[in-house]
């Protein structure tokens, strides 16, 4: 009796008793699905801070100097020369400084996000123009009063046509020198195509303090960040002699760390959404057993024909198996389907767009696992079928 | 003559509790290739302990069973299968059909379980079923077939894998008296195609049919021989004394 027949066979007692098969396989069905989604619902999450991080960038280091009162500090020039000295790791360096202060297009006032940057900025972030021109060296030795505006607010307050238009920043009348290309596909207000940046040295003196205590660093081997940041905070702690006048951050390992507290989260909430798989591998073993009693007569009719122990006992491990992998596969289907839903769901509920993706591996050891369940549950109950006496099994009623 | 099956000094032991029952107690026996023999007893005579000996279901607790040569008692149970398989054919009085599946795979089961391709096996199972009448009702399940039909339908099952004896458990003992004597002459037509027979049964009547019966008591042979003598009929009491039936 070949493998295929004994399957065979196995669909056929199984469809016999549908409603059955269907309850006992219940346990694995769920816990299926609830494997998938939660792997899903971790992936999704992790794509998501991926995606978040990439827009902030994985080549980048972050430098912020709080210096040691005011008898220390590092200045714009030295910078330069920090990262000029360690080329063969660190590549670009911009000092960044955040404008606090009102925006107004004759009597519109916007919300944009104001940025004062060096001329470097824009390549750095991988921004690209799509009208007029960037910020330039001379914009920012001259201290011009000139600005790059994203493609919302070109869009929203110039009709596209913003170059050689002003604006005002906190009063002061600041001219558009050019416009970035659209970043996002849905433009929004207060999204990253509603910013604005400025040379740094005119955003340091006309709209805060004149000091200029943060840069962005990028780093020439992305493989190689943490020894850019290694070498970068060697240098800041020359400079300084105190760790606590500077931080450098590192996005990428920030990313790193989130990436695997997700993991961690995920893994424990997939094991214990797998004891449900073990209850329903409980739950197919007490139903072969229910199983194997019912169909004594039949089990000694095959023996008296002739069936070997090894043949009984394949034949219901391969029930069993066949049973746990149909719940298996409703499972994967249901597992896909919820994802969907769930997808949707956080979508509309949080206005994040985290995508419930299952794996292809979470599916692939979803389904092995429910078939291990069935041949390891349903073999305590196929051994007992198999060494039934025929004498008495032909007997029972 | 050949011999197919002999019992030497059978003995065979149940343990009920604290006692231990005799149910077979030293028979001597032998059946030829070709015979139809009827072993005849009432209901704790040992009978059905001999048919399940014969039938390779059991193994003598003492002696020796030769089926066509070979000592049975000292096999695997996976040999005890394939004997089962290739040398015997069953017929139960409650025809043992298995309820799920048509008449033509039913009579396949032996077939499968010997390893006979798909197609051969269809096809043998098809011609036994011509040979009990049944080729029409191939496609049915065992429970939409009279009682008489279940039972041509088992002795198919038991033909299909041309065992080297058929062994029949009262086959008519579930039957209506007419329909009963038609599955009887149908095991005598198998005999007649020169198969061994074996009928295990407790009535006279229809062990009369066979060619040779062998009665025990208390599990003893106390005859064996021709069906027609009057001691073939006659109660034996333990102690040898006689008394008609």
């Amino acid at each position: 009796m070949s493998i295929l027949e004994t399957f065979g066979l196995a669909l056929q007692n199984i469809w016999a008793s549908k409603v059955r098969t269907l309850l006992t396989m219940l346990g694995i069905i769920i816990g299926v699905t609830a494997v998938i989604v939660i792997v899903g619902l971790g992936n999704g999450m992790q794509n998501y801070m991926r995606d978040s991080f990439a827009s902030l960038g994985t080549n980048q280091l972050t430098v912020m100097i709080s210096g040691r009162g005011s008898s220390r500090s590092i200045s714009v020039d030295e910078m330069y020369q920090l990262v000029e000295d360690n080329a063969s790791l660190l590549d670009g360096l911009s000092p960044t400084v955040s404008v606090m202060g009102q925006i107004k297009v004759d009597t519109e006032t916007l919300s944009s996000s104001v940025t004062g940057v060096g001329e470097d900025y824009l390549d750095m972030k991988g921004l690209t123009l799509a009208q007029g021109r960037g910020i330039q060296y001379a914009d920012v030795s001259e201290r011009r009063t000139v600005c790059v505006v994203g493609a919302y607010v070109a869009r929203e307050y110039f009709q596209n046509n913003a170059v050689g238009q002003t604006l005002r920043v906190n009063g002061r009348k600041v001219s558009i020198v050019g416009v970035l290309e659209q970043q996002e596909d849905d433009m929004d207000e207060g999204g990253s195509d509603d910013c604005l940046y400025l040379p740094y040295s005119t955003a340091s003196r006309f709209f805060s303090g004149g000091q200029v205590s943060s840069y962005m660093v990028t780093v020439a081997d992305e493989d190689r960040i943490n020894d850019a940041q290694t070498v970068l905070e060697d240098a800041l702690y020359a400079v300084f002699g105190d760790s606590d006048s500077y931080t450098v951050s590192n996005m990428a390992a920030a990313l790193e760390t989130m990436n695997s507290m997700i993991g961690m989260v995920i893994t424990i909430l997939a094991l214990i959404a797998g004891i449900s798989l073990l209850v329903g591998g409980i739950g197919i073993m007490n139903i072969m057993l229910v199983s194997v009693s019912e169909r004594t007569r039949e089990i000694g009719i095959r023996k008296a024909l002739g069936a070997r122990e090894g043949v009984i006992l394949r034949q219901f491990v391969i029930e069993a198996a066949t049973t746990s992998g149909l719940g298996g596969l409703f499972g994967i289907a249901l597992g896909y389907l919820l994802s969907r839903v769930a997808t949707v769901v956080i979508t509309n509920l949080t206005e994040t767009a985290i995508t419930v993706s299952p794996s292809l591996a979470a599916v692939a050891m979803a389904s092995g696992i429910s078939i291990a369940i069935g041949v390891l549950f349903g073999f305590l109950p196929a051994r007992k079928a198999a060494r039934l006496n025929p004498i008495d099994a032909l007997r029972y009623d | 003559m050949e011999t197919l099956i002999e019992f030497r000094q059978v003995c065979k032991y149940y343990r009920m509790g604290e006692e231990t029952v005799v149910a077979a107690d030293h028979i001597d026996m032998t059946i030829q290739r070709g015979e139809f023999v009827a072993i005849v007893g009432q209901s704790g005579s040992g009978k059905s302990t001999c048919m399940n000996i014969i039938g390779c279901l059991d193994v003598p607790s003492e002696g020796v069973y030769l089926l066509d040569g070979q000592n049975v008692g000292q096999l695997s149970a996976k040999k005890l299968a394939a004997i089962r398989n290739k040398m015997l054919g069953f017929i139960f009085q409650q025809y043992n059909l298995l309820p799920k599946q048509s008449i033509l795979e039913n009579v396949e089961v032996p077939l499968m379980y010997a390893g006979v391709p798909r197609g051969e096996r269809r096809r043998r199972a098809m011609e036994a079923l011509e040979q009990v009448g049944l080729a029409d009702k191939y496609r049915h399940r065992p429970s939409q077939l009279s009682g008489g039909q279940q039972q041509r339908a088992s002795i198919a099952r038991a033909l299909a894998g041309r065992p080297a004896i058929i062994l029949a458990d009262e086959p008519t003992g579930a039957l209506d008296s007419h329909t009963g004597r038609e599955v009887l002459s149908m095991l005598q037509d198998v005999h007649r195609q020169g198969n061994t027979v074996v009928l295990i049964t407790h009535d006279n009547s229809i062990a009369c049919q066979a060619q040779r019966i062998i009665r025990l008591e208390d599990g003893r042979v106390v005859y064996d021989g021709d069906p027609h003598a009057p001691q073939a009929v006659v109660r034996h009491r333990p102690g040898g004394e006689e008394a008609a039936q």
